[in-house]
This record gives structure tokens, sequence and C-alpha cells, in this order.
């Protein structure tokens, strides 16, 4: 190797290196602050380390709360969503339908409304003239509302890629086609209705807006919405809480995505097709 | 076991009209191929009889009963397709016993009679693997295995040996022609390949651009073509087609053409009439009725060499006729066949087929 091309090559590990520890030290921090009884902004080794911030996280009872809050609506809006988006995805990617294209395109349209914060006030209007403010209720049917078109775009596709023969051998088995559908497209289709169920459940776990404009009362809030429990009136952050619940707080989705690349190993788009 | 009838079928799809008026008579017991080339519409006519496509005219009767608006799972079928279509996540065993856990009947006895067929199919230590774990031969087999499982009123098959290498095609082959004969199975079987139709049929449909062309027992077919094309279809290597110029004389009929002489024969009525519309007409002659001879009491071809490909049990001799078209003779054997240049084939004036100048057979004389 010459200088210059063993220079250079000093000179871009170098500069890798800073950028690597540039994005390395807020993870640090988040490794070491909740344990941390003394947490401020800075990265410190916590001396010694400690569960107290935990602890104190779960004395409070809001905050718990608010955890099993996030999890019956993202569990609720999953449920919804991957239900009625499989059986409207199939219908979409089998169905010879006139107009089919336009109907797609709307959709895709209008979920990128519904989700987004300019349909706030109509949603909001809605739901009060329903009388469903302040429910969960209106907080999954407003998360699936949003994440459906989105939820069939995916699963269409995965529809799309299982040959038809599989559906149509089970027909001139003597399968009526809901029991072909059940029986043959939504087992092949688990891979694909596992990433979109993922999917949803993180949008609805990071989602802030759609459940602090629908709800009015603390015990109903999901976590993402009580973490701001965890700053003083004058909005500055009291940091070792805020560090632990934090932590509470990434755990389901660390866990879900850790099940999901053990089971199908992130392969998604190869499925258990043979 | 049952009969099948198509009353005048036809199917468009848009404005394209893919099959016009399929009429189709199969008896109970009668394995009857759909044989034609890529596209002409045999897998479309199968599947109308399987329900998976709707008809737009006419109707179809399995067992006499009409089943043009049924649902494939009302008809008793049982269906081999082309890809296989077995289903992934399922085990073997559970593939062969899914018509049967359709139909309610409870696992233990489902998957005894799924190991029973299984066995006749040899497949049977294969029960708990999954379909991407076995050979392509062996799912074609799993798949005949599930078609095979429940006693369906008429099998349909779609070109089921096509995905196979050709030893395991005539393999399979065998092992169909064995399966019908001791089973007397109602089916319908899909294929472009003129061998496996021959070699499984009762009757073949010869199929061309939606129609059916004709429709008789093998034989029939290989020895009194309707039309050109399906003489040109059938055999292998096919019939072979010379364009000729028909003249009456006072001995009766010659034809000439690039290439052909014929000595004059006598003619016939069925001759006569086709000659009165036209004198275009069209010879056909078997490559094993060709002999290499440069003279005989028949007819001649005259041509250049252009291959000559020794098999072992026959030759192959291609010609290039003067008239610029291709002809090839079958020489039984294993001789060598020593042939150079400009060389010729003799063929027996009673060998020939004739067609007139729409391409429709002319009947033998009587
Ligand atoms: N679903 C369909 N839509 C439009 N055209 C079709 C469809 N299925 C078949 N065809 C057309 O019908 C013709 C016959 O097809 P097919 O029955 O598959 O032929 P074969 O099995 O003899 O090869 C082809 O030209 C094909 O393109
Ligand atoms: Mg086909």
């Amino acid at each position: 190797m010459n200088r210059r091309a063993l220079i250079s090559r000093i000179v871009f590990s170098v500069c890798a290196a800073l950028l690597g520890v540039a994005f390395a030290l807020p993870l640090i921090w988040f490794v070491f602050a909740p344990f941390n009884a003394h947490a401020d902004l800075d990265l410190a080794l916590p001396a010694p380390p400690t569960l107290a911030n935990f602890a104190r996280v779960f004395a409070n009872g809001a905050a718990v709360g608010a955890l099993l809050n996030s999890l019956l609506q993202a569990f609720g809006t999953v449920l919804l969503v991957a239900t009625t988006a499989t059986l409207a995805a199939y219908a979409l990617a089998r169905a010879t339908l006139r107009g089919k294209r336009v109907i797609e395109y709307v959709l895709l349209l209008f979920s990128s409304v519904v989700s987004g914060s300019a349909a706030m006030v109509p949603i909001f209007l809605i739901v009060n003239a329903l009388g469903l403010i302040d429910t969960q209720l209106a907080v999954i049917l407003v998360f699936a509302g949003g994440l459906l078109p989105t939820a069939m775009f995916i699963l269409r596709d995965f529809i799309a890629s299982i040959p038809r023969g599989y559906e149509e051998s089970a027909l001139v088995a003597g399968a009526s086609p809901w029991r072909a559908f059940v029986d043959v497209v939504v087992p092949v289709l688990r891979p694909g209705v596992t990433i979109a169920a993922v999917w949803a459940f993180v949008q609805v776990w990071g989602g802030f807006l759609i459940p602090f404009v629908l709800l009015r009362s603390e015990q109903r809030m999901p976590a993402s919405v009580e973490i701001y429990s965890f700053y003083s009136q004058a909005g500055t952050p009291i940091v070792p809480l805020l560090a632990a619940y934090s932590v509470l707080y990434s755990l389901p989705v660390i866990a879900l995505y850790w099940y999901v690349n053990r089971k199908y190993g992130f392969r998604f788009f190869g499925g258990i097709k043979s | 076991m049952a009969s099948i009838q198509l009353d005048k079928i036809g199917k468009s799809f848009g404005a394209v009209d893919t099959i016009h008026a399929i009429d189709l008579d199969i008896g109970d017991g009668e394995f009857v191929c759909l044989l034609g080339p890529s596209g002409c519409g045999k897998t479309t006519t199968l599947r109308m009889i399987a329900g998976l496509e709707q008809p737009t005219r006419g109707s179809i009767r399995i067992g006499g009963r009409d089943v043009t608006r049924a649902q494939p799972k009302d008809r008793n079928i049982g269906m081999v397709f082309q890809d296989y279509a077995l289903y992934p996540h399922m085990t073997i065993a559970d593939n062969i016993a899914y018509p049967l856990k359709v139909r309610g009947m409870a696992e233990a006895q489902r998957h005894e009679k799924a190991r029973a067929i299984a066995e006749v199919l040899h497949i049977g230590q294969l029960l708990d693997r999954l379909p991407a774990q076995i050979s392509g031969g062996q799912q074609q087999r799993t798949s005949l295995a599930r078609a095979l499982v429940h006693p369906a009123d008429a099998f349909l098959f779609d070109e089921p040996l096509s995905n196979l290498d050709a030893r395991m095609r005539v393999e399979a082959r065998a092992f169909l022609c064995h399966l019908q004969r001791s089973r007397g199975m109602t089916a319908v079987y899909v294929t472009h390949d003129q061998a496996e139709a021959m070699a499984l049929s009762t009757r073949i449909a010869v199929m061309c651009a939606g129609d059916i062309v004709q429709y008789a027992p093998p034989l029939e077919i290989y020895r009194r073509p309707a039309t050109t094309f399906v003489a040109g279809f059938v055999g292998d290597p096919p019939m072979n087609l010379v364009a000729a110029q028909a003249t009456r004389c006072d001995r009766g009929i010659t034809l000439r053409g690039g290439g052909l002489e014929m000595s004059a024969f006598a003619s016939w009525p069925a001759l006569d009439r086709a000659l009165d519309r036209g004198d275009r007409v069209t010879l056909g002659v078997r490559p094993e009725h060709l002999r290499i001879a440069a003279d005989g009491a028949g007819g001649r071809l005259h041509g250049k060499l252009f291959a000559n490909e020794a098999m072992g049990p026959e030759s192959l001799v291609t010609l290039d006729l003067d008239g610029g078209v291709r002809v090839t003779a079958r020489v039984f054997g294993d001789a060598p066949v020593l042939v150079e240049g400009d060389a010729a084939f003799a063929f027996d004036a009673a060998r020939i087929t004739l067609f007139d100048s729409a391409g429709n057979r002319i009947d033998d004389p009587v």
C-alpha cells in the first residue's frame, strides 16, 4: 500500500470513528442514565448503579397505567387493522373489480390525510358527534382508519405474490372460497400479516397527537402522552425518571422486533413460499 | 366416474374471443386429451370444466347434471395443476388428505387414506415433509395423490408432466397409463405433447386457435388427420406436407410440385369433387413411409441432404426439396444410412394422404 492510500485510509477511519461516537453518545447515555439516581443530560457513569429510578416510576400509578393503556390501544388497533387489512387486501388483489386502480389511489391519498395532523379538527368533531370523546375506542378507531390503507398495500403485494393455484387447487378439492382463504391463503400470508401488525403496533405505540386530542382523563392516556408528566411545571425534564420510563416505554417495541427477527429472520419478502 | 358433455362452450376475455364454440362428448371412463399448441385455449377449456372460469356461452354437464354455473366444490372433481400448487405450509400427508379434510373426514381416517395412496405412488416415506423439501417428481406425484385420494366423478390434468425431465416424464406417463387401465377413470388431460396424447388417450381432441379441429381415437388421428394442421402436429417427426398441382390426364391424376413427382393414378369420387373446387392440393406422407431410393412405382421427392441423424433404433434423414420444403424420412434399424448431396425419397401411392386447397382431408378411395 502506498503512502497516499495509507493516509487517506487513516483520515477516513478517524472521520468514521468520530461520526460513530456522535451517534453512539445518546445511546450510551440511555444505557447509563436510568440506573443513575442523579442523572442529568451529561454523560456520567452511575455511582453506584441503582434501580431506584425504576422503583419511583413503578410507584407512580398513572405512569404504569399509561403503559397498560398503550398496550390496550396498540393491540386493539393491531387486531382491527390486521383483520380488516387482510380481507380488504385479498379483495383488492384477487377480485376483478372495475375501477380497482382508482379505489386504490383514493385510499392511498386519504390514508396520508387521515393520519396527518391536518385532519385532527374534523376527526375531533366527528368523534365528538359520535359521543366517543375520551374513550379508548375512539383512539383505536382513528388509529386503525389511518393505518388501514398502508397496511392494505403492504398485504396486497404479499397476496399478489401467492400463486392463485393454491386457492384454486383448494377450490377443486371441494373447499368453499372462504374455506380456501382460511386454509390456504391466511397461513401462507402469516409473515406479511406479522409485518403489517408490527408496523401498526409501532405507529400506535409512538403516536402522540391522536390520543392527546381525543382523550381527556389522565387514567386513559397512553405512555406517549403520559411521559410528559415527568416534566416539571416549568417544562424542564426530571431526567432520572424520564430515563427510566423511556427504557420501559421502549421495551415492548424491542421485544417485538426481537421476536419477529427470531421467527422470520427479517427475510420477510421471501416468506415461507416454496 | 361420470361422463362430461360440453355443449357449444365459448369464452371471451374482454373483447378477445378465446374459445369459440366447443362441443365435446366424453364418455364415462374415457381418457380424453386436449392436444394443441401453446395458447390455443386448452387450459381455458379445462378450467371451465373445473369451474375456475365461467364460460361466456354454452353449457357443461358432468354425469348428466348441468354444472355450468356450479361452484368448483360442487362438481366433485380431482385436478392436477401444471405447477402442482401444493400448499407450502402443509406436510405431504396434509396436502394429500386435504380433499378429505374439506369433506369432514376425521384426521386418523384421512391420514390412513393418504398413506394408502402415497404408498401406491411411492411417496409413502415422505409424508412428514413439506413440499419445499421434496423433488419435482415427488411433488408431481403428491399432487397426483391429492387428486386421486377422493373418488371424484372426473379427473382433470393440466400438463402435469411438463415440469419433469424427459426421463421422468416417460416414467410418469407409463404410470398414468397404468392407472387409467386399472381404474377406468374419466379424465380430461391437457397437453401440447403429441406423444403423451397418443400414449394415454382413448380419444384425442386436437385444438387449434380456440376450436376443436378433430376428435377421434389416437390411431384414427394418426392415420387420418382431418386437416393439414393435425397432420403437421401429430407424429414425431410429424407428417411431411408438400404443396402440389393436380392435373387430370387420360390415365388419371398426376401430381407435380417443387421436388415432387408422381406417376398418374386413378381418381376417385371424393378427389374428383375436391379437384372441381380447385387443383391446388397438399400431399401428406408420414416419415416412416418414405424410402431412400431414386425411383419407385408411386412417387418421388428430390432434394439436397439437410441432415442425417442416427438415433440408434432408427435414423432421421432430412432433405431440402427443390421447392424449398423440408421433408424427413424415418429409416428403421441401426445400420448407418449413407446419403450425400442430391438425394431422393420414394413412396407408395397407397400411403399418401391428400388435402384440398382449404387444408381439409380428402377422403380415401373405399
Ligand atoms: N385470464 C385471462 N385473461 C385474458 N386472456 C387470457 C386469460 N387466460 C387465458 N387467456 C388467453 O387465452 C388464450 C388461451 O390460453 P390458454 O387456455 O392458457 O392456452 P393453452 O393452455 O392452450 O396454452 C391465450 O391467448 C391467453 O393469452
Ligand atoms: Mg395451458
